[in-house]
């Protein structure tokens, strides 16, 4: 409630100085405390975006405000207070340290099993540095090589000013701003995200990584992206740091939106390993998330890889939808939840179009007192005759206090369609932990080996050296659950 | 020199003694068969010996290299060179041989303080020595043990010994499931491993695989204890006369 009455004075302060009901004052750091109609002026205006953008933020702004949090996922959290967050804060608000040993040791020592160099580690854990970091020139030439292409690579803030048509047009129209409760809030108080385009016929020279986008630091707990493929195209693209980085924000709501035009393939990998709190799940990060791709073009292609090791909540369930004749969705997943960490996560397919095809991998690995739920949505709808849907679902648990389940729902509304789920819960047996050791392998060597053998098949999914700092990952955030 | 000393080892399973004092001395460069029935205890002792859960000693003591193991976990005793090949090798899904072979041997190498082999390095060794257990690539690719026949996964077990070259190494029934050719081959790759420098502990109830690998010592395993020790012409009393035999003699 302080925190409220904090907002309206603030906000107050502000509206009646200047003529948008607020401020143009751009040295302000952060907005006030809590969200309202005007918070959503600020942030839009801050960005200098159009009106169009305004209006539609003020929609979902008041669409947001009619609906209700989801209930029906199998997590467990405190009410979140909306009004305790601030929804706009410049770049760089990173509280700064000025060496490595003010940095929690923990961390460190994480970024020293994944084998980074110290300089990374500094950026990454928000070290003041003065001199400049090497991916700041690599993403310069970076980008030019993307240009030459007619390749659009930049931060979405950015897009709306130097290509509002694209952004106007493709916005909200994968996931629209009443789509769902986080979905909503995201719309109306975005900050930054990534927007990426491909011409027509270009296959983009290299993956897209968020990691070389300079001002992608800090574009805080509502991002927002867009991907757009035109006919005959094919990008990949990364998300996500394989380090940890520290973080303070702990609702984290983004929204991604993928568009694929006839014969283009998008492929978009994730790894999250967000803070996923202490033992007991305090300080955690919840990550919310809506991911979506339209499959609207003719033999278009969608595929979603992530692995999540992070967060104390995740939310998550990438999905396709196939209105392109003979279109592809793919989701291979690999979701550890370790300690009190809680995850329910999963893809909806939906079929719209003739003889389209998806395929679901799921590997789910429960340690601790960690609950992980796999929720999938098959549907095959009246005309995607001719259509296919493959799911695999497993599940590995570690010590018999976690657990798993497995929310398959399929609707299927022709007869001409062809739905297989296959479904496993396995444990690491105590014969093979032996079986290890006796080779003279460690505990948690013997651990991650048959985790990472059961994740296989998600894992070859992943860029080359993206996989590789995957596995390291889960191994560490697997250590200590065994043994 | 003494490279593997049970002294009067006794262990309980559920409350029942099924080691009942048992006590053995292998020196380097021997090869022992202790030949035993079903349900004489044959691999509880080779549990006992690798530090499987569950199966610490009650009383004695086994020292290997001179070194006591009674404060060891498994992993740290196979590090300091004691091999076990499993009677039933056990299935890990998903986990590739060369990956785990290279894991183990890797690990091993670091304990001695020697170099850890690079990829490449790694797997022109693993291919020539498995290429003398007639162990192909394609098994290799493949996850451990998962859908191996019973004779590929032998051969697999004998794989691991040639590349991690362990001081004490004992055979847990290698020698059951397989044919013949196999029999020879793994035979043959056991005989290749024998030195001046290890010793092999070979665990089997028919006296056939003591035609192909021939033991220095050879021990009558009954109801948790030796109960006679002899040469290989042991073996062949209990080939002729059985077990039953044997026993009531003692
Ligand atoms: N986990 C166990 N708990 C209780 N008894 C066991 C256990 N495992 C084996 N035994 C018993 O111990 C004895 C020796 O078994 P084992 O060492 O497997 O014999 P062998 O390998 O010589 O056939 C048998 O009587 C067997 O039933
Ligand atoms: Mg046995």
């Amino acid at each position: 409630m302080v925190a409220t009455q904090e907002t309206i004075d603030k906000v107050k302060e502000v509206s009646s100085t200047y003529k948008y009901g607020f401020v143009t004052d751009l040295e302000a750091e952060k907005a006030p405390l809590g969200l309202s109609e005007d918070i959503v002026k600020f942030i839009s205006h801050k960005k200098k975006e159009p009106k169009w953008l305004l209006e539609w933020r003020l929609k979902a702004y008041k669409k947001w405000l009619s609906m209700e949090a989801p209930n029906w996922a199998m997590v467990d959290f405190p009410k979140i207070n909306f009004q305790d967050i601030y929804y706009y804060s410049a770049p760089k608000t990173k509280p700064k340290l000025n060496s490595l040993d003010e940095v929690d040791p923990e961390l460190l020592r994480t970024y020293e099993k994944l084998g980074i160099p110290i300089k990374e580690q500094e950026v990454l854990a928000g070290v003041a540095v003065d001199y400049v970091f090497d991916s700041v020139s690599v993403a310069t030439t970076f980008r030019e090589k993307l240009a030459k292409e007619g390749i659009i690579f930049c931060p979405i803030s950015e897009a709306v000013q130097s290509h509002p048509e694209l952004v106007k047009k493709y916005i909200g129209s994968v996931i629209p701003i009443s789509d769902n409760y986080y979905a909503a809030l995201n719309s109306a108080v975005f900050t930054d995200g990534s927007f990426v385009y491909i011409p027509k016929g270009v296959k983009c020279p290299m993956e897209l990584s968020t990691y070389f986008r300079i001002n992608e630091q800090n574009s805080g707990q509502f991002e927002r992206t867009l991907i757009i493929a035109e006919d005959n195209t094919y990008v990949s693209y990364l998300e996500g740091c394989t380090a940890p980085q520290r973080d303070e924000n702990q609702l984290h709501a983004a929204v991604v939106e993928l568009v694929a035009m006839n014969n283009a393939e998008i492929k978009y990998s994730t790894v999250q390993n967000w803070y996923p709190g202490d033992k007991d799940g305090k300080g955690g990060i919840y990550n919310f998330v809506t991911k979506r791709g339209n499959c609207l073009g003719k033999k278009s292609k969608i595929s979603w890889t992530q692995v999540e090791t992070g967060s104390a909540i995740t939310w998550k369930y990438p999905s396709c939808v196939l209105k392109g004749d003979d279109s592809v969705g793919e989701f291979y997943s690999v979701a550890v939840a370790n300690n009190a960490q809680q995850a329910d996560t999963g893809t909806k397919m939906i079929h719209i179009g003739k003889n389209t095809k998806s395929t679901i991998i799921s590997k789910g690995i429960s340690a601790g007192k960690a609950q992980n739920t796999y929720r999938g949505q098959v549907q095959i709808q009246k005309n995607a005759k001719g259509s296919r849907n493959f799911t695999q679902c497993d599940s590995l648990l570690i010590g018999d206090k976690c657990g798993a389940h497995t929310v398959p729902y399929i609707n299927q509304f022709t007869p001409h369609a062809r739905v297989e789920h296959e479904a496993t819960t396995s444990k690491i047996s105590e014969d093979q932990l032996f079986y290890c050791l006796q080779r003279g392998l460690d505990t948690e060597q013997a651990t991650s080996l048959i985790v990472n053998g059961f994740c296989k098949e998600v894992m070859k999914e992943l860029p080359m050296e993206f996989a590789v700092e995957a596995q390291k990952l889960i191994g560490i955030s697997l250590e200590g659950s065994v043994g | 020199m003494s490279l593997l000393e049970i002294k009067n080892a006794k262990l309980k399973l559920d409350d029942k003694d099924i080691l009942k004092g048992l006590s053995l001395s292998v020196n380097s460069g021997e090869v022992h068969a202790i030949m035993g029935p079903n349900g004489s205890g044959k691999s509880t002792l080779s549990y006992m010996l690798a530090g499987r859960d569950g199966y610490d000693l009650e009383s004695g003591e086994v020292f290997l290299e001179g070194q006591s193991l009674s404060d060891m976990e498994a992993d740290e005793r196979a590090r300091s060179g004691l091999f076990l090949a499993f009677q039933y090798p056990v299935e890990l899904p998903g986990v590739g041989g060369m990956s785990f072979l290279r894991e183990a041997v890797n690990t091993r190498r670091k304990f001695l303080g020697e170099e850890e082999l690079d990829h490449l390095a790694f797997v022109k060794e693993a291919r020539k020595v498995a290429s003398k257990m007639f162990v192909k690539d394609e098994m290799l690719k493949r996850a451990v043990n998962v859908g191996f026949s019973g004779g590929e996964k032998k051969r697999f077990e004998i794989l691991q010994m040639a590349m991690l070259k362990p001081k004490v190494s004992i055979l847990d029934e290698t020698d059951s499931g397989l044919d013949v050719d196999a029999l020879k081959i793994v035979s043959d790759g056991v005989n290749a491993q024998r030195n001046d420098e290890n010793a092999i502990v070979v665990i089997t109830h028919y006296q056939r695989l003591l035609d192909y690998i021939v033991p220095d010592f050879v021990h009558i395993l009954s109801d948790g204890n030796i109960i006679k020790s002899g040469g290989p012409e042991l073996a062949l009393e209990v080939e002729k006369n059985g077990y039953a035999g044997l026993i009531n003699a003692a």
